[in-house]
């Protein structure tokens, strides 16, 4: 049974990774003259959408999260509306989060909104698919010893890793080298992205390396 | 409470760091005074050959040769770019590529030559310019009339020829138009900033270099091209561009000669080498090594080239262009004259005499400008003065001698040679040994002094971080940690002063106090590693201390390890040029990251949460506590504030997209009347705020009620200081023109309200020093002699004493919260505002310093101190309820987190005033801040304007031992919940808990080990900071960026690490002010 969620979760991560690198490559085929550097806002658009998407149908196929009971479709119709609410919030909460940290304010209000997006896409997406609109879920998982599967010690390391990587990627900005990734936020997002990649891979191994000590309590 | 080992515990601390930052200053930071003196035609400097009316017309001094000149500099031209050697078989890319130099050299030797041009360090392109016009030594800091602008204000090559009625042309790096503002008959300048552009300044000369030559309208042309040290920054020297760029310049110099007449005179000269990897600043071999070729139709040169090129300090361009152009020398020149040039074609003895006589003049000149020098400055060596002295007047006499018996026609042709060559090497003697004299005192880093200087700062660093972890303070702490160390000090110190006087040494006081210091630091050491092992036998004897397993050992680390990794975040931005440029950015997103850090912890470990209850764990559902949300506010605030508070900012040159805050700007340029009275509504309103907002705090804590002279002084001389300073604002922003007949007045009041602002601050201040008691006691029986139950009569001893504060302290506590009339049996003392004494009077404090510094700075910019209290106060909160989420309640010690966010807010503040680690930036305005445009002595004005440019440091730093108060202050609230117990419970809970402040007192060894340790933990992270600045000075100062970005940062930062720690030994010397005033009151309140 472990093994075979662990199985479970490379395949869905790898899914995931893929996807990501896919969409800086397979839409230059589609759109002329497309670049992940050059027209960064389709790229994100594109990002942003795709891993939603695959998020969304993974979460339908897997379903690591198995709801206690079964509800209605008026229940599941609130449910989603529910979630498209939070993410929307989630995404102006990022944009607010990310000027406060000292992004221009009026000037590329299109871009930090992209990169929100794309932050919530990698971060509260995952929670919503996993733990449902409901905050006191997602309270217990992003605290220590909260996790209670190893889809949840995934959702944790990949949302830090996100964010971290978001936050590693503002540094190269005041530097002078004048290259084109280290206009806002490409080196964010950027750094968003590998982070997020990064999570993806780092959770099942560090999953594998832990399995002796991860003893989920059973709820 | 032990008051004077804390103190000077941390004043000696001061003192190492100071030695510290001296010694480094001292290697590093080259210091000059420039002379306001300016030669002029009519000196009488002229020699006797010439008087004034044998001179041809449009010469001084002495005759001129050549009309016209062209100046063609090559930017770090280093001179093996210029050889050229034809046996060499394959050149690498930068050499042999300057071939029509050496073609004119071999085909016309009597009319060019090359020369080694040796640049003095700094090796940077600014002082080097500075050095070729003046013919001087320029340091980092020329210490002139004028440090707001770059302009050069001492007399030079082109300020001479100016003043003689010639016309300068310009072509070229926009650095001169700083230097030079104005001097330019015509100029072309472009843009230098940019290392990586290689083509935009060659091209933008070559485009105008012969229009402007064939028109003639100049006399002389300078051109200084950028490429070539462009190139070396962005390829290095072996680099295929550098082969492009070095042809390039070889083509334009073949056409340039082309177009030159006859009359011309060609200089081609590199202001500096550059190093392997194409850097300069420093002084190697490879940077100071640069090329100056000379060159004219007409001969120059009586003999034929030496084999070797010869080398020529750089300054002898500026007397030998002088001379050759007939203008006078300028007046700070220490070069000597390149006497060949002079000899003309007539035989060996008039080419002799010539020489002498240009020889002649530039002695006079040097001495003449040695003399005024030692009159104002004395860092030349007497001694060496006076030995300089001796041989330019036995030189000159022996000159005067010999041009009787020319006259005289006594001599003998061959003895006659001889002597002038003797006479003419005396004087290069004279004239080389004056140079060594300026250079040895100004352009020499002196690397030993460089690295002292660090070792004693990191070790300082060190001793911080060590004594701040001996938490526990003893006697045997101070007099091992502290006493002995100073003896060792003040042990070396004697014996180096005396060693001094028997050997008659010059006694070096900086030399000796960094000796000293280290001597003391060695002893702090030895005594600690003595002491260690002692600890380490102690804690085995232990059990439970011993076995703190490896783990929690970790996690201690850990908790550590965010803030730490923070600050060597910020201190490792101080090695980057852009990461300083770009500072003001960086700090507030490093406070912004620490907070959200220290939140995203206290979430982590669970401490946000409600205690799970069997019923959540059954869910899996968390949900947050109240006060974590409150906590949550809080830092969103916080964020608020750090971002509100970066539209108050200053811009650098290096950023040009950049607009500085409209804020900066003060009222009175402001042309919209309706804007200006509104923003001038809002200031005064937020002045009113803040005075409110003071005023209801101390209310609320109860220390507003006494008549004591220091609250009167709050109730009324709040409102009054701020009435004078909403004065002057209106005064001082009002139009000119608009006033008329009132201009007198306004010229009065201009000056009368700040100085009222400055006699009621300084008053406020002495009624804070004298009586800093804001507590009012209420004495409901005749005698006091009751209330200490336990003890009949007074104490006996001071341990008595102690156990006595707590008890009547606990009964105020009681009358405070009205429940007189439930326990009148007991309550018999009521002391309103005990708890919070030692606060309060800092809060005084910070607003009255607040007002004074919010004075100093333009009218707008109290939106910023407003920002800025605002921000103090919500970090201390959450600073507080972090720690009682955190559950540390009881802990006297101030964590790492809080200190480390106070200072990087602090330096945040910094930027936020509207400054910037750079001279231009600084407010020189507020030195005229209730002056008239004069001061008598410079002392007034650089406290002002040092009081305006660190204000931020010196408010966070007086408030620093807020930190520590504020979460005794806090108790409060979290008390007053009603807990339902039994009745001797609760009331022996109550009694536990209102005790604020006064459980300080309760365990006063405690309180004076936790204030040293908040002042030591305060300097560690100063000191690391400073630490990096004095790194990356030292190591990068050969980088492009030194005299721009690293020295002026390192320049701020140690004169802010100056202030922050005479401010941190200020207030920490105020709370125990507050102590000993709390002191006498209780042993008053004993004896009634
Ligand atoms: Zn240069
Ligand atoms: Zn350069």
């Amino acid at each position: 049974m472990r093994d075979a969620e662990v199985r479970r979760l490379w395949a869905a991560n790898l899914l995931c990774a893929a996807s990501v690198v896919l969409t800086a490559v397979v839409p230059a085929f589609f759109l002329d003259g497309f670049t992940v550097l050059g027209t960064h806002l389709t790229w994100l658009c594109v990002c942003s959408v795709c891993v939603g998407t695959l998020n969304v149908i993974l979460c339908l196929v897997l379903k690591p999260s198995l709801s206690p009971k079964r509800s209605s479709l008026g229940n599941k119709i609130s449910r989603f509306l529910k979630c498209c609410i939070y993410f929307f919030m989630s995404c102006i909460l990022f944009h607010a989060i990310i000027v406060l940290y000292g992004a221009p304010l009026i000037e590329s209000v299109t871009e930090t909104f992209l990169f929100a997006v794309l932050l919530s896409t990698f971060t509260t997406l995952q929670c919503l698919c996993m733990l449902g609109p409901n905050i006191q879920a997602w309270i217990r998982v992003f605290s220590k010893n909260g996790a209670t599967s190893i889809w949840e010690n995934s959702l944790q390391i990949t949302t830090i890793c996100s964010i971290l990587g978001a936050w590693f990627g503002a540094f190269p900005i005041p530097l002078d080298w004048d290259r084109p990734w280290q206009v806002w936020p490409i080196s964010c997002s950027l750094g968003a992205t590998f982070g997020y990649m990064a999570g993806l891979i780092i959770a099942p191994l560090w999953i594998h390396w832990n399995r002796k000590q991860l003893t989920y309590k059973s709820r | 409470m032990q008051r004077w080992p804390v103190l000077l515990f941390l004043a000696w601390v001061c003192f190492l760091f100071f030695a510290g930052i001296g010694l480094f200053m001292s290697g590093f930071l080259l210091t000059r005074i420039e002379l306001a003196n300016s030669s002029s035609c009519s000196d009488p400097l002229v020699p006797p050959p010439w008087d004034e009316q044998s001179l041809p017309p449009g010469s001084c001094w002495v005759p001129r040769r050549f009309p016209k000149a062209v100046l063609v500099i090559i930017d770090a031209l280093r001179f093996e770019f210029a050889r050229f050697n034809p046996a060499k078989v394959s050149p690498l890319p930068y050499e042999n590529k300057l071939s029509f130099l050496h073609h004119l050299a071999s085909s016309q030797p009597r009319h060019a030559r090359l020369y080694r041009f040796r640049a003095d360090p700094p090796t940077a392109t600014m002082q080097r310019i500075k050095g070729l016009t003046t013919g001087s030594l320029p340091t980092f800091i020329d210490v002139g009339s004028n440090f707001a602008t770059y302009a050069i204000q001492e007399d030079n090559l082109l300020a001479q020829l100016v003043q003689n009625g010639r016309r300068v042309v310009f072509m070229g790096d926009d650095t001169w138009e700083g230097l030079f503002p104005k001097k330019f008959f015509r100029s072309y300048f472009f843009p230098s900033f940019n290392v990586k552009d290689l083509h935009t300044v060659d091209n933008g000369i070559l485009q105008h270099l012969y229009p402007t030559v064939d028109s003639g309208e100049w006399d002389l042309l300078i051109a200084h091209f950028l490429g070539v040290d462009h190139c070396g920054h962005k390829h290095g020297p072996d680099h295929p561009e550098m082969a492009k760029k070095l042809t390039q310049m070889n083509e334009m110099l073949r056409s340039l000669v082309e177009h030159l007449g006859n009359d011309t005179l060609l200089l081609v000269a590199g202001d500096h080498g550059m190093t392997e990897t194409g850097d300069h600043g420093g002084d190697s071999e490879k940077e100071v090594n640069a090329a100056l070729f000379v060159y004219s139709k007409t001969p120059l040169f009586g003999t034929d080239p030496p084999e070797e090129p010869e080398a020529v300090p750089q300054v002898n361009l500026v007397p030998t262009v002088a001379l050759l152009l007939g203008v006078p020398i300028p007046y700070s020149n220490i070069g000597e004259v390149m006497a060949e040039l002079f000899s003309g074609d007539g035989d060996a003895a008039s080419a002799a005499l010539q020489q002498l006589s240009v020889y002649h003049v530039n002695a006079k000149q040097v001495d003449r400008f040695l003399r005024s020098y030692s009159l104002v400055a004395q860092d030349l060596p007497a001694e060496q003065l006076q030995r300089l002295q001796e041989l330019f007047s036995s030189a000159v006499e022996e000159h005067t001698q010999l041009l009787a018996q020319v006259q005289g026609a006594t001599l003998t042709p061959p003895e006659m040679e001889s002597r002038l060559r003797s006479l003419v090497s005396r004087f290069q003697l004279y004239l080389r040994e004056a140079r060594a004299v300026c250079t040895q005192s100004w352009a020499r880093f002196h690397p030993l002094r460089m690295v002292g200087g660090c070792a004693l700062i990191a070790a300082a660093c060190l001793l911080c971080y060590v004594a701040s972890e001996l938490a526990s303070v003893s006697d045997s702490f101070y007099r091992s940690c502290l006493l002995y160390p100073l003896l060792w000090g003040l042990v070396v110190a004697v014996l180096l002063g005396l060693a001094c006087t028997f050997t008659q040494e010059g006694l070096d006081l900086l030399l000796l106090s960094s000796c000293a210091a280290a001597a003391s630091q060695l002893g702090f050491f030895w005594h600690w590693w003595g002491r260690h092992p002692k600890r380490a036998r102690l804690v085995g004897s232990q059990p439970p201390l011993a076995s703190v397993g490896p783990r929690q050992r970790l996690r201690a680390w850990l908790v550590l390890a965010f803030p730490m990794g923070i600050l060597l975040f910020r201190c490792g931005a101080m090695f980057s040029d852009s990461f300083v440029v770009a500072e003001a950015r960086v700090a507030p997103f490093l406070l912004a990251s620490l907070v959200t850090l220290l939140v995203g912890k206290l979430h982590w470990d669970g401490r946000l949460t409600v205690p799970e209850g069997p019923k959540q764990q059954l869910l899996g559902f968390s949900s947050y506590r109240k006060e974590s949300w409150y906590l949550l506010c809080l830092v969103a605030m916080l964020l608020v504030c750090v971002r509100l508070s970066g539209f108050f900012h200053q811009c650098r040159e290096e950023i040009p997209q950049c607009r500085p805050s409209v804020f900066l700007a003060p009222l009175a340029s402001l042309r919209n009347t309706r804007a200006k009275n509104l923003f001038y509504l809002l200031c005064v309103a937020l002045l009113a705020g803040m005075v409110y907002a003071v005023r209801s705090w101390l209310r609320h804590y109860g220390n507003l009620n006494s008549s004591d002279p220091l609250v009167l002084f709050v109730r009324w001389g709040f409102p009054l200081v701020v009435l004078c300073i909403a004065c002057y604002w209106a005064v001082a922003s009002s139009a000119e023109d608009s006033l008329g007949k009132l201009q007198e007045l306004v010229q009065v009041a201009v000056v009368a309200f700040p100085w009222a602002v400055y006699g009621l601050t300084s008053v406020g201040l002495l009624l804070l020093l004298c009586h800093p008691m804001t507590v009012f006691a209420k004495d409901t029986r005749e005698s006091a002699g009751s209330i200490v139950t336990p003890y009949q009569g007074v104490p006996s001893s001071e341990v008595d004493f102690l156990h006595v504060i707590p008890q009547i302290y606990r009964r105020m506590q009681e009358s405070q919260k009205n429940r007189l009339e439930r326990g009148s049996c007991r309550a018999t003392v009521a002391a309103y505002g005990l708890g919070s004494v030692y606060s309060a009077a800092l809060v005084i404090a910070l607003t009255l310093l607040g007002f004074l510094l919010m004075l100093l700075h333009s009218e707008r910019l109290s939106l910023a101190f407003l920002l800025l209290f605002l921000e103090a106060f919500v970090l201390l909160h959450i600073h507080t309820r972090a720690r009682s989420l955190a559950g540390d309640t009881e802990s006297f010690s101030v964590p790492w987190f809080a200190v480390i966010s106070w200072l990087l807010a602090a330096s945040q503040f910094f930027y936020s005033t509207g400054h910037q680690p750079i001279f231009p930036a600084i407010h020189w305005n507020a030195a005229f801040v209730g002056f008239h445009l004069d001061h008598s002595t410079n002392l007034l004005p650089a406290v002002l304007v040092g009081a305006n440019t660190f204000a931020s440091h010196i408010l966070f730093t007086v408030g620093c031992p807020l930190l520590l108060l504020w979460p005794f202050v806090c108790e409060m609230p979290s008390s007053q919940k009603k807990k339902p117990k039994k009745e001797p419970q609760e009331e022996l809970q109550e009694v536990e808990e209102h005790m604020m402040e006064m459980r300080l007192r309760e365990s006063p060894e405690k309180f004076s080990a936790a204030l040293l340790q908040l002042g030591l933990k305060y300097l560690f992270v100063l000191g690391a900071q400073l630490l990096a600045c004095v790194c990356a000075a030292m190591i990068l100062r050969r980088h492009l960026m030194v005299w721009k970005v690293f020295a002026p940062k390192f320049l701020f930062e140690s004169l802010g690490f100056v202030v922050s720690s005479i401010c941190l030994l200020l207030g920490i010397s105020l709370v125990m002010r507050v102590d000993c005033a709390v002191s006498t009151w209780f042993s008053q309140l004993q004896l009634r």
